[in-house]
């Protein structure tokens, strides 16, 4: 079991009468790539979000590393987790939004070192020398002390990556990393993510760019309204659809 | 000469415009601007002969007062009571503005009832009731509700003018300060909270490190405006025979019927104040613009001086 880190089964989540997941099943397994794709509305971020519980599950269960999320089991009896045991788990788990959502008020090295220093309660230095070499690993060294409004939508997503990395997560959420970047900045960003999956880190990527999806990715799952339509290798999944659906999809994005 | 930008060919010769007057712009001479402020003048001089030579205003009283030790006291106690009753103002609106976000619907409605209260009672009403407090409970217990009793005081012992003006301007302004911060906390993006709940950063932690720094930008401007109102409102207090600087000018003068010139002399103090706090006010407001494209108001005395500046109209419509 040690290998698998997502489990989800039967993942339902509603927003009132909206019923956007209807019952996802998944399995990561530990260094994978799994790319997300489907047509806007089809519960893609829902589905990321119930991973590191910004939303709370309507039904199923969804186990990180083993772990049940949201919900604990003592004495062979289900509790809901304290706050405090939420917040905990999501310190394991790295999400990187479409909008970067970096804090403006804050310096680059400053938004790296945030959390590390307030959850982790990690000493000063050695976050700032993991902040130091993270900055050199998404190649901007040189932005430590900027602000992130003086900086690019691809230098902003780079370190938002970074800002991720810093809690040494086991599990990376990307969701559309590059959906709100000019078209000269996605490589920057892809390359960094391609660097991170080479390097060996489980990741779930929501995305719409296909050729990523192809060459970094090990799976391939196609979503529309709230099920998980087809899975299977990228390869195969883009260029012989099974399903309708996916067919219909991928004439059109294509 | 027979470049095609000249218009000296025959063809134009005869044209009714003589073009090489287009060259010189006329200046613009703002007539209505300087006859106003001509009208506007002479009535400042009215007023400033008047202020001058009737000898009711007795200036050598006011400013023999103005200095004097015990206006000087009670100034000090208004600038005493405006920050007290700031800091409790502020503390309080931060508690009401987090109880009206809150999930709970119970805590969020009583603070709105709060509010509600606190904002539409007139504050110097508010300070009456304060002040009157022994009339509506005798006596002050703390212990447990219908059970036994730790501590009594006599509530005019223990509620004295000091604390029933705190009481009273603390709570209305932090009925005020609620709306401001709430305002502000609001204007900070969900996505901030997300991404640093994200990042396993617990609840208070986000509001402290992520949220409130943020929403200072739109919080601190009008908490400046908040403090100046409050220098001025403290004078309501005078009615709770609590010696700032109004009351302290009418303890004088109703000893030396020097009505005018002491309330002149009071009058002096505030407008010292509220002029400082304003120019404080100035620079905060530009240090929390910075960066977020939001033009800073200008000095008055640039804007006097660009209005009545004789320019080309070129560079009129230019700027
Ligand atoms: N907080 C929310 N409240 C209500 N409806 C929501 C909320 N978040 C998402 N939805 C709805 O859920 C559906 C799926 O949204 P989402 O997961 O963002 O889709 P995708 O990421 O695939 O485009 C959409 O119809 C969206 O309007
Ligand atoms: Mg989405």
């Amino acid at each position: 079991m040690n290998d698998i880190v997502v489990e989800a089964r039967g993942v339902v989540k509603n927003f009132g009468a909206l019923n956007v997941l209807k019952g996802i099943d998944l399995t990561i397994a530990r260094g994978d790539v799994t790319c997300i794709i489907g047509p806007s509305g089809s519960g893609k971020s829902t589905f990321l979000r119930c991973i590191n519980q910004l939303e709370t599950l309507d039904g199923g269960y969804i186990l990180v590393e083993g772990e049940p999320i949201g919900v604990k089991v003592k004495n062979g009896r289900v509790h809901l987790q304290s706050n405090a045991e939420v917040a905990r788990s999501r310190a394991n788990i790295g999400m990187v939004f479409q909008s970067f959502n970096l804090f403006p008020h804050m310096t680059v090295l400053e938004n790296i070192c945030e959390a590390p220093l307030r959850v982790k309660k990690e000493s000063r230095s050695i976050v700032k020398n993991r902040a130091l070499k993270l900055l050199d690993r998404v190649g901007l060294s040189s932005k430590a002390g900027s602000y992130p409004a003086s900086l690019s939508g691809g230098q902003q997503q780079r370190v938002a990556i970074a800002r991720a990395l810093a809690m040494e997560p086991r599990l990376m959420l990307f969701d559309e990393p590059t959906s709100a970047l000019d078209p000269e900045l996605v490589g920057e960003v892809l390359d960094v993510m391609r660097g991170l999956a080479e390097g060996g880190m489980t990741m779930i990527v929501v995305t719409h760019e296909m050729g990523f999806a192809r060459e970094v990715g090990d799976h391939l799952i196609f979503m529309d309204d709230g099920y998980v339509v087809e899975h299977g290798n990228p390869r195969t999944v883009l260029e012989s659809p099974q399903h309708h659906r996916t067919q219909q999809f991928l004439a059109k994005v294509l | 000469m027979s470049s095609i930008n000249t218009p000296t060919d025959e063809l134009t010769q005869d044209d009714a415009v003589d073009r090489s007057l287009l060259l010189e712009r006329p200046r613009q001479l703002h007539i209505a601007r300087w006859i106003t402020a001509g009208i506007v003048l002479f009535l400042v001089f009215v007023v400033a002969h008047s202020l001058i030579t009737n000898p009711r205003f007795e200036w050598d009283v006011v400013f023999g007062w103005f200095a004097s030790e015990r206006l000087f006291t009670g100034l000090l106690r208004t600038l005493q009571l405006t920050i007290i009753s700031m800091v409790v103002g502020i503390v309080i609106g931060v508690a009401l503005a987090l109880a009206r976000l809150s999930k709970n619907i119970v805590v969020a409605a009583v603070a709105s009832f709060f509010i509600w209260l606190f904002r539409g009672v007139p504050v110097f009403v508010q300070l009456l009731f304060w002040g009157f407090i022994a009339a509506i409970y005798p006596r002050i217990i703390i212990g447990v509700p219908f059970g036994p009793e730790f501590f009594s005081v006599d509530a005019n012992t223990l509620i004295t003018p000091f604390l029933a003006a705190i009481l009273g301007l603390g709570l209305n302004e932090g009925a005020y300060m609620s709306e401001i911060v709430r305002a502000g906390l609001i204007s900070v993006h969900r996505g901030q909270t997300e991404a640093a709940n994200a990042l396993g950063m617990r609840n208070l932690t986000v509001l402290r490190r992520i949220v409130l720094p943020q929403a200072m930008k739109i919080i601190i401007p009008p908490t400046g405006n908040q403090t100046i109102s409050m220098l001025k409102t403290t004078s309501l207090v005078s009615v709770l025979a609590f010696p700032e600087l109004l009351y302290s000018a009418q303890l004088v003068y109703s000893a030396n019927f020097k009505t005018i010139p002491l309330l002149i002399a009071a009058s002096l103090w505030y407008l010292l104040m509220t002029s400082i706090l304003s120019i404080g006010q100035y620079f905060i407001e530009r240090h929390y613009n910075r960066g977020s494209g939001r033009p800073v108001p200008k000095w008055d005395r640039e804007r006097v001086i660009n209005a009545f500046r004789i320019r080309n109209r070129t560079q009129e419509t230019s700027k």
